[in-house]
């Protein structure tokens, strides 16, 4: 059994698995549960100042693919809008009665340093593992000044980051937003303030549906909507990319990152890790399916890792780091060519049609004899670019890519003869 | 109510020939729809499931072209009227064919989903929910997709309101010929009205789908006017431009064995008529021990209902094995659920009894190379009712050259008369189902404008399933295999 226990910036959980801020984590109640069905952490639900907030109702949206119903969730909710005095007592006993699991404090308040130091003040004594600063938020909060807002201007990141390291003993997590056009500028910011770690991502500002008989954006408040914030796993691949670009680069590589974004199996969650997560979190796939899912999580990833000789996180954390390289690092010597497995085919057509209409007429049609006869597809290899196109809309996963063996040396654009500025 | 788990008992089953063997609440329940529609959710969960096919193996198994991925897409999208419009546009009777067709050995035999995890697309139901769909709205508001175009001038007569004929009728009015139907019967329909087991067209469907077809205006339709007896072939030639014939299959074969003039013997087709027609199904008469002879669907048909309709033992009886049978899987599984006795390889002997049957005796078969023979060896069933299910044939009109037992038409539908052109179960060409008969209409009403209109283009659009290869790759290959 491989060893899921996990430290990042010094919180210690058990398995890598923390529920994000949000409803899952909002109250008492739901992270007992949570941590009866064995999360090892969870991020509290954003504190604010009071008085709290109030909530519209009506506050989800989702994009439906093919049947499967939230490949992508959209919300227009804010920071906890239960009294503060409520939720420092909850972490106090929640932390109390399970001192092994994770427990942040994620903290959103106005930026100026007073606000900081007062909340700071009434978090330490609830014996919490760590703070997370929501600069993500992008919908509701930024207009007050508060969450992207924040997040999206390196100074003040940098500025609030060092405010809290110096009014607090709890290592700090910086959330940041994907609501911004390099993600390597905040998190720059965050390090230079001395954040003992970075959270992403938080929600992608979207309108997820309008509803074309209120014409209106859902969710629909009373026939009106609003920018909300997208998650889900729709979001995992911008999730992915940004967690590549803090850790390979060279200002900040090396800084703890929880990863999250769309998180729903141990599978996802793996591939984080392997990008230099250090611990992850989900909300999407646990309001979709209930914490449940954590079971398939932790003996997914630990099966996987048993299988693979990985004897804890380490052994395989951020080793996918070095293989993210830029285009022009890419030998364009290397060749992949489609091949069919004629036995597992069904004859759908769709390689053929897909290559045909829209890429390289590489796949060519064998009619039967007769109308009722199978048409059969053959790859033309010549033609092949290996764009993998075939392999990715083939129903039934009978195409697959083969390397060749071509013995030419390494070419990266940077030295290809097309290439006016290559270095010869 | 589900077709399979109706409970039939208590029933009375005493022996002799009576109506009334279910108890009375029964009869409004006993041919209920045999699957039941699919909802929304279901239908759109159900349209997820397909592929969207490139040259679909599904189009090119639908002997009547529907461009099924297509169709099934836009039910998925939410456009349902979209997927009806296109399933009646290659075929409208694309709502009787949702419930009719053996699916089983077309389009879904045919789904690659079948081959790729066991359980084709279930088109047919995806086809049902489209044009149920289609069909109520017409209902509730009259409006609809098909329009006539302004009359051509040009007069043609269609023998036959069967599904060939009202297809043949429906596509010529839409290209603008005034149109008159002449069928022998006091309804429209054919087969769909008298003869299709009642629960697969319940709730009165072939009566709503033949007034939908018949809304598109400029076909008259005169009934009781059977060709041969109040109208000839060369009057018809004179008074109108062309003549479509779709007089299906009018006669039955006998069995040739003694006693088949015994009462309580009867021709299967005559029976299902009897139970499509009657206001009181409590009044079919039905026997305790009832033996059917035959091996195809309307062996099947009858067995059925006699069983549902209070029948203590069905049997049906077939010189053959189970796989040489005509009815399909599905069918035979109908067959099976309801209780019906199947027993084969055995052919009728003698049909005995004094005024009405009262046994059958059957000869055991085998096959001495590829021929069925007799073994020698007999058995008796008891009987009071004996229907015969062995194959119906064309009764023939006068001056047509014949391909064997069915009219002899070209690849264009054409007759050996000039002018007249013939399609459905009265032709050899494909099988005898209600979707081939509706594609023959389609394509003769086709080739009487092309005959008439000599290079002119039909006055519609006809879709094509790859429109980016001119529709062409749906063609029958050349020799050699490359398309
Ligand atoms: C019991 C039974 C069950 C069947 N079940 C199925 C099934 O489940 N699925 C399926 O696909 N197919 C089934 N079929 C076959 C299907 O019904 C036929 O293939 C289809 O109806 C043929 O259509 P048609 O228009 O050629 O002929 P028909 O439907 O037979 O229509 C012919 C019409 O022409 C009229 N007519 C005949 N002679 C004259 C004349 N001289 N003058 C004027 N009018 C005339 C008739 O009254 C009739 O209305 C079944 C057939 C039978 C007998
Ligand atoms: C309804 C909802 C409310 C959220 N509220 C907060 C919040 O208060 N603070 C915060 O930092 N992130 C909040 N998030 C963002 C999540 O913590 C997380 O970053 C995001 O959902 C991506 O992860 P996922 O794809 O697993 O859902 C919220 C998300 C959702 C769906
Ligand atoms: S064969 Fe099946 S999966 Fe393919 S297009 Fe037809 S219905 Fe869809």
């Amino acid at each position: 059994m491989a060893d899921l226990s996990c430290t990042i910036a010094g919180v210690k959980s058990p398995n890598p698995f923390w529920l994000a801020s949000a409803p899952p984590t909002d109250k008492k109640y739901n992270v007992e549960r949570a941590f009866k069905a064995g999360w090892g952490g969870v991020v509290w639900k954003t504190l604010g100042e009071d008085p709290p907030v109030v909530n519209v109702s009506s506050r989800y949206g989702a994009i439906e693919v093919n049947g499967f119903k939230i490949a992508g969730l959209n919300n227009v909710e804010l920071i906890t809008d239960r009294p503060l005095e409520v939720n420092l007592r909850e972490i106090a006993e929640v932390k109390k009665a399970w001192p092994d699991r994770a427990v942040i404090v994620s903290l959103m308040v106005p930026c100026e340093e007073e606000s900081w130091k007062k909340i700071l003040k009434k978090v330490e004594p609830t014996g919490a593992d760590g703070i997370e600063l929501n600069f993500g938020c992008p919908h509701g909060m930024s207009e007050r000044g508060m969450g992207s807002a924040v997040g999206q201007v390196p100074e003040y990141v940098e500025m609030v980051t060092r405010w809290c390291k110096a009014n607090t003993r709890m290592p700090v997590f910086v959330k940041l937003t994907p609501n911004i056009s390099d993600v390597r500028m905040p998190a720059r910011a965050a390090k230079r303030g001395g954040a003992d770690a970075v959270s992403l991502i938080n929600t992608i500002n979207s309108i997820v549906t309008i509803d074309l008989d209120q014409m209106a954006p859902t969710p629909t408040v009373g026939g009106k909507g609003t920018h909300g914030g997208y998650c889900g796993p729709a979001v995992k691949p911008i999730a992915l990319n940004m967690v590549a670009e803090i850790a390979r680069d060279p200002e900040t590589h090396g800084l703890p990152i929880s990863g999250i974004g769309g998180i729903s199996t141990w599978r996802d969650a793996a591939e984080f890790i392997s990008l230099g997560s250090g611990s992850v979190q989900v909300c999407t796939a646990a309001m979709h399916y209930g914490f449940k899912i954590v079971q398939d999580l932790n003996d997914g990833l630990s099966n996987w890792m048993d299988e693979k000789g990985y004897k804890k996180l380490s052994d395989f954390m951020g080793r996918a780091i070095p293989n993210v390289k830029n285009w022009n690092e890419l030998d364009l010597n290397f060749k992949t060519i489609a091949n069919i497995n004629q036995d597992q085919c069904v004859n759908c057509g769709l390689c053929y049609v897909a290559c045909e209409d829209t890429s390289h007429q590489s796949i060519k049609k064998i009619a039967g004899l007769t109308r009722r006869d199978p048409i059969r597809y053959e790859v033309i290899e010549e033609e092949c670019v290996g764009c993998n196109l075939c392999a990715l809309v083939c129903p039934v996963n009978c195409i697959t890519m083969v390397d060749q063996k071509r013995d030419l040396p390494y070419l990266p654009w940077t030295k290809h003869p097309n290439n006016p500025m290559a270095a010869r | 109510m589900s077709h399979a788990n109706l409970g039939l008992t208590p029933r009375d089953a005493s022996p002799g020939v009576k109506g009334g063997r279910l108890g009375p609440t029964l009869y409004g329940k006993v041919f209920c729809d045999l699957t039941a529609p699919l909802d929304q959710k279901e239908a759109e969960v159900e349209a997820s499931r397909c592929y969207y096919c490139y040259d679909a193996p599904c189009i090119r198994s639908c002997p009547s072209e529907i461009d099924i991925p297509s169709f099934i897409r836009k039910i998925g999208s939410g456009n349902v009227k979209g997927a009806a419009v296109d399933i009646l546009d290659a075929n409208i009777l694309g709502g009787s064919c949702a419930r009719v067709c053996p699916v089983e050995t077309l389009c879904q035999e045919a789904c690659v989903r079948d081959k790729a995890d066991g359980k084709p697309v279930e088109i047919a139901k995806l086809q049902r929910y489209a044009t149920d769909a289609y069909l109520e709205t017409f209902e509730k508001t009259k409006e609809q997709h098909f329009t006539r175009e302004k009359s051509n001038g040009k007069k043609v007569a269609v023998i036959g309101a069967g599904p060939a004929g009202l297809s043949a009728a429906h596509n010529l009015a839409r290209m603008g010929f005034d149109v008159t139907i002449f069928e022998a019967k006091a309804k429209a329909g054919g087969l769909n009205e008298y003869g299709i087991a009642p629960y697969k067209v319940a709730d009165n469907f072939a009566a709503r789908e033949v007034a939908f077809i018949l809304s598109i205006g400029g076909i008259k339709i005169e009934y009781g006017k059977a060709l041969g007896k109040d109208l000839s072939l060369d009057g018809l030639r004179k008074d109108f431009d062309a003549v479509f014939l779709g007089v299906g299959l009018g006669a039955n074969n006998a069995l040739g064995v003694p006693g088949e003039t015994l009462d309580g013997v009867q021709d299967a087709t005559k029976k299902i008529e009897e139970i499509r027609q009657t206001k009181d199904l409590s009044k079919v008469a039905v026997g305790r021990d009832v033996l059917v002879v035959g091996g195809g669907n309307t062996a099947v048909d009858i067995a059925v209902q006699m069983k549902r309709l209070g029948a203590e033992f069905v049997t049906l009886v077939y010189r053959r094995g189970e796989e040489q049978m005509g009815a399909t899987w599905h069918e035979r599984e109908i067959a099976a659920n309801n209780g019906v006795l199947l027993k084969t390889w055995a052919m009728p002997k003698e049909i005995r009894g004094e005024k009405a049957v009262r046994e059958m005796e059957f000869e055991y078969t085998e096959l001495s190379g590829s021929k069925l023979v007799g073994t020698g060896k007999t058995f008796t069933l008891k009987a009071d009712q004996v229907f015969k299910a062995i194959g119906q044939k064309l009764v023939a009109p006068t001056g047509l050259e014949l391909d064997g037992s069915k009219i002899k038409v070209d690849a264009n539908f054409a007759t050996s008369l000039p002018g007249v052109y013939a399609g459905g179960d009265c032709v050899k060409e494909g099988e005898d189902l209600t979707v081939t008969s509706a594609q023959h209409g389609k394509l003769a009403a086709r080739a009487i404008f092309a005959k008439l209109f000599p290079g002119k283009a039909l006055p519609y659009f006809v879709p094509s399933p790859n429109p980016q290869d001119d529709g062409r790759s749906l063609a029958v290959p050349a020799p050699g295999g490359k398309i």
